[in-house]
């Protein structure tokens, strides 16, 4: 049962990462790209680390597999703000 | 259980491929970095399958490294940007 459970969140979650992937090939400039990979990686992430922590079974591993999520989580929103004001300045030109 | 590991490792790696694909494509700086996240927040995903496929737990030390040292990229990367501006 847990088993099953995790392999639905672990298929889901690259299911997501690979939709992040064609987002950021497909879409024609940059906010827009910016909106579909980080988004739906930082949610392809957390549903392969819930996967992963349903299989592990142990509460350390949980624990450290949450303190990964919330620093790719801080990580990832940071840069990608980061990247879109330097967009962003570029193209107004100050 | 182990082939759906591996095969969830195979889709993280076809992710990196087309992230690739736009590195190469380009066209603005902006997008290549984007680019560098990708592979940051996808190589944390593969070294988190590899600890359980590998019974290794110390790559889960790894991944938090890798997590940690993401962020440091972009933010260099608009730093020196900035001051090249300037």
């Amino acid at each position: 049962m847990i088993n099953i459970l995790s392999s639905i969140l672990i298929l889901a979650g690259v299911f997501f990462y690979l939709a992040g992937s064609i987002g950021l090939l497909r879409l024609p400039d940059l906010y827009s790209r910016l909106h579909a990979l980080t988004k739906a990686d930082n949610l392809g992430l957390g549903l392969l680390i819930a996967g992963v922590a349903l299989h592990s079974q142990d509460l350390l591993i949980m624990l450290k597999l949450l303190l990964i999520w919330l620093a790719v989580l801080a990580a990832s929103a940071t840069s990608a703000h980061l990247i879109a004001r330097q967009a962003r300045r570029q193209e107004t030109g100050s | 259980m182990t082939e759906l590991f591996l095969l969830s490792a195979l889709g993280l790696m076809l992710s990196l491929f087309l992230g690739l694909l736009r590195v190469l494509l380009g066209p603005g700086i902006g997008d290549r970095m984007l680019a560098t996240q990708l592979i940051g927040t996808a190589g944390v995903g593969m070294l988190l399958l590899l600890s359980v496929l590998l019974n290794q737990p110390a790559l889960l030390d790894v991944a938090l490294l890798l997590a940690l040292l993401a962020a440091v990229a972009a933010a260099a990367f608009t730093g020196q940007q900035k001051t090249h501006h300037d």
